[in-house]
């Protein structure tokens, strides 16, 4: 590795310990000899195991569920059914006063999307918790489903969830969350050329090796320990305390070894039902996802829809960028509308752009419910941005690097959304790019820097 | 529930166990025998977290039944390690920075290993072949392959 | 009912018990084995065969015999079966060849079964107590059968005459988009004198490419000889759509892939 100390040097400082030095990882000698502990390695007597009954439809009425076949499997400890669930409607970012709550622990009435919690059964063995879930009989009437992001804001689609009353987060600022800068209008009528274009992206899958999970052991003073691989442990406890109605000071959570999270493993999924399972029965419980629901149970990046509209200068300057995102939250929030009202901070990428109109929309859908992963809320954003940008540079006859140069974000910039650029070292980390990849730029934009002053 | 009498030799030992039939080595070493260094990552024979050594060949203990393991030599990651001394593979994999969440690891190691058995100078595509049947969602593979080879040049030249 | 294995050490006796509902034969374990762990109840009760005679691989008078219960990996490692190696290498990764057997191979679902495909253009036997049934016939019904297949008999190809191709879009190891084995006979002319393609993932188990084997006879292996093989390559298929890829992909690669095969 080399280091480039030329860049900031006015602000290196040389005699760091840390920084620079090759250190040894704390947990790779538990890696590598097998003895790091993840969830799934506590092992406890008399332990029940937990399967899932889920829905087969997108969108569906729940007329009745029967669980007597269930109940009389041999195996079979315990079932338990929304009623079973002290608060079964939740939503994980009221912890930030973020709601409605629109989410049920297990289905109540209706189910919104494929593959929802409906019954949970508990049994000694993992088999006979299978074949208990097989015989759990579900009589679902079929509702029509929306899965488009477009069709689903149109008048008179399916309503895919009664606890917003509209297929869209409302925001505080209305329908979408806005950033307005400038005037976008009058950006347009200076530029010299306007592009507009859309993109659009799928549901991604963490897939993480170790599948999302927990096993609980009921401590016998009516407390829960809970080992868990979830990315958010005070989160995860905090809304396990809400939707049990059991005070935090019961439930003792043991974590922090994940088997590759991604993102993926910051939803409140698995935690708060077996901790149930093993309050109802007294018993150990392990809940642990297949692989088949890792891959498609489990919260994918969400889907998104971007629309940039551009107006730029021959000269490459782009004095407007009006930019509509649309986010596939699926049938609940998760963490959708914050991942939705981020890309509205972040657009208009790290460029300085006069003239800024942002609407950033958090859609609801009969699909898998979108959540967290790596840079949720921006990474489609900038794969979308960037994109636009080779776009415009074509469209101007400029070299895209070059185009970057002169649009790029310097400290002392106002960012659309009213925050000072600081720190910036974009600039910086282009003209090393031009340097290693061999991809000259004109002298003027290698003597530029962050700072400004050079320009 | 018919249980079925199981013994084999794990890491050098011999072990013996009554075991529901049906049960896969996988569960058998974890949740009887103690041993939870093999992973269990997809139990669809994809993604190789639970890889072990049954007489001398990389099989996937998750698709394997323990009633089957009668009288075979298991070897495993937690049996690696000897006296406290780390294997070589185990040295290499610190040194490369080739774990991050760990939980492929050990399956990587076994499969590390049989290669290096069988072919001590392996080519960088020998490394990625004897790899292939283990996913790794972390390193990007780079650093792992990078710690088999360091492993071989290492024993080479402990050799010379 | 809780999943219970049954070991017995001859076919004959097997064959009985396998008989009763709810009971598979174990093979290598990479498909009944999965299929219990993902959850599918509907099987309860395995059966096994310790006989060694199923593992044994025979090359005598240029005819292949391969014990239903020979893995990948000794396939692919064996000296004198060169030709087909490349057909058991496209299975899985080294673990998964350690245990996937010839037998198993022909029960494997598409986007599964590369080996099986290489076994349908290389015409193979297949042998149960029953008798011997020849493999496309096997495939066709193999839903239904009940008897344990015991091996697999074939003619040794020369690698000349050999082809194997999988496409998958990890590498080295991944699950087929596509996978093609074709059987080539040349006249002494460099025309085509008998031809046998076999396709997987083009329909839910290993087919014949009769339209592009038809068009193949009497043509010469050139972009232009094989023109109308390829054209009519898709005929009578039906790609799978899964995770990998979709049937319209599938078609619309086959005769890319087609090509490749045939003019490498």
């Amino acid at each position: 590795m080399e280091m480039r100390k030329d860049y900031f040097a006015d602000v290196r400082q040389d005699g760091l310990h840390e920084i620079g030095q090759a250190r040894p990882r704390l947990d790779s000698p538990g890696h590598v000899t097998g003895k790091t502990a993840y969830f799934a390695d506590r092992n406890f007597p008399g332990m029940l195991h937990l399967k899932m009954v889920r829905s087969p439809h997108h969108h569906a009425r729940i007329r009745s569920i029967d669980t007597s076949e269930a109940d009389k499997h041999p195996g079979v400890v315990r079932v338990l059914t929304a009623k079973d669930v002290p608060h079964n409607v939740y939503t994980i970012l009221i912890l930030i006063q973020v709601g409605p709550e629109d989410e049920t622990v297990l289905a109540d009435g209706k189910v919104r999307w494929k593959g929802e919690a409906v019954v949970a059964v508990l049994a000694e063995t993992e088999r006979a918790a299978q074949e208990g879930a097989a015989k759990v009989k579900v009589d679902y009437e079929f509702l029509p489903a929306v899965f488009d992001m477009e069709e689903a804001l149109k008048p008179g689609a399916p309503l895919v969830n009664e606890y917003h009353g509209q297929n869209y987060y409302l925001y505080d600022s209305g329908e979408c969350r806005k950033v307005r800068f400038g005037d976008v209008d009058a950006g347009f009528a200076q530029a010299d050329h306007i592009l507009e274009q859309s993109y659009q992206s799928s549901p991604i899958e963490h897939a993480p090796t170790e599948t999302t999970g927990c096993v609980v052991a009921p401590e016998g003073n009516d407390r829960f320990t809970c080992y868990t691989n979830t990315q958010a442990m005070f989160f995860t406890l905090d809304n396990t305390s809400i939707i049990l109605q059991m005070p935090g000071s019961k439930l003792h959570f043991v974590g922090g070894t994940v088997g590759g999270g991604f993102g993926g493993k910051v939803d409140v999924i698995v935690e708060p039902i077996a901790i149930l399972g093993a309050k109802l029965t007294g018993r150990p419980v392990s809940f642990v996802y297949t692989r088949e629901e890792e891959m498609q149970i489990s919260s994918p990046r969400a889907a998104e829809m971007v629309v940039i509209k551009d107006g730029v200068m021959k000269d490459g300057r782009i004095v407007a960028r009006k930019v509509t995102g649309y986010t596939d939250a699926g049938a609940y929030s998760r963490h959708s509308p914050y991942g939705t009202q981020k890309g509205a901070a972040h657009y208009p990428g790290p460029y300085t752009i006069p003239n800024v109109w942002i609407d950033t929309y958090c859609v609801y859908t009969n699909r898998t419910p979108s959540s967290a992963m790596r840079g949720f809320g921006v990474t489609i954003g900038d794969f979308a941005l960037e994109v636009q940008m080779d776009k415009l540079a074509r469209l101007i006859g400029m070299d895209p690097l070059e185009f970057r140069f002169i649009n790029a974000y310097r400290d002392g910039d106002m960012k659309a959304h009213r925050q000072p650029t600081e720190g910036a070292a974009l600039i910086e980390c282009m003209q090393e790019a031009s340097r290693v990849a061999n991809w000259p730029v004109a002298g003027k934009y290698m003597a530029m820097s962050s700072y400004k002053k050079g320009a | 529930m018919a249980k079925v009498p199981v013994e084999f030799t794990l890491n050098g030992s011999e072990k013996a166990e009554f075991i529901e039939s049906g049960t896969t080595l996988l569960h058998a070493l974890r949740d009887k025998i103690g041993d939870t260094s093999p992973k269990g990552g997809c139990h669809q024979g994809t993604c190789g977290a639970c890889s072990v050594i049954i007489d001398g060949e990389l099989r996937l203990s998750c698709l394997t039944l323990a009633e089957t393991c009668n009288g075979a030599d298991i070897k495993t990651t937690a049996g690696l390690a000897k006296g406290g001394v780390l294997h070589p593979l185990q040295r290499a994999f610190l040194d490369a920075f080739a774990t991050q969440c760990g939980f492929c690891t050990p399956g990587m190691m076994m499969a590390a290993k049989v290669l290096l058995d069988r072919t001590p100078n392996p080519s960088r595509d020998d490394v990625v072949e004897a790899l292939s049947g283990n996913i790794c969602r972390c390193t990007g593979y780079e650093p792992i392959i990078q710690a088999v080879l360091l492993t071989a040049r290492a024993n080479s030249q402990n050799a010379a | 009912m809780p999943l219970a294995l049954q070991t017995f050490p001859t076919v004959k006796d097997a064959n009985a018990t396998l008989q009763a509902a709810g009971t598979r034969y174990l093979g290598g374990g990479t498909l009944v084995i999965r299929a219990a762990n993902e959850g599918d109840v509907s099987t309860s009760s395995l059966v096994r065969v310790t006989d060694p005679g199923l593992s044994q691989i025979a090359v005598a008078g240029g005819k292949v015999r391969l014990g239903a219960s020979v893995t990948m990996a000794a396939i692919a490692s064996h000296p004198e079966l060169a030709a087909i190696a490349p057909a058991a290498r496209a299975v899985g990764g080294p673990a998964i060849r350690n245990m996937a057997t010839v037998g198993g191979n022909l029960f494997a679902p598409a986007p599964y079964g590369d080996f099986a495909v290489a076994l349908l253009a290389l015409d193979a036997t297949v042998v149960t107590e029953d008798g011997e049934t020849p493999v496309e016939t096997f495939l066709a019904v193999r839903d239904t059968s009940r008897a344990i297949v015991t091996a697999v008999g074939f003619s040794l190809p020369t690698a000349e005459s050999f082809r194997f191709l999988k496409v998958s879009r990890v590498k080295p190891k991944g699950v087929s988009v596509l996978s093609i084995a074709a059987l080539l006979e040349m006249a002494a002319d460099g025309t085509v004198a008998s031809v046998r393609i076999a396709m997987g993932c083009m329909a839910d188990r290993p087919i014949r490419a009769l339209a592009a084997e038809k068009g193949l006879l009497g043509r010469k292996l050139t972009p232009q000889g094989i023109a109308p093989a390829l054209a009519a390559a898709a005929e009578g298929t039906a790609p799978i759509t899964d995770p990998i890829a979709s049937a319209w992909y599938r078609a619309e690669v086959l005769p890319v892939y087609l090509g490749r095969l045939l003019l490498n």
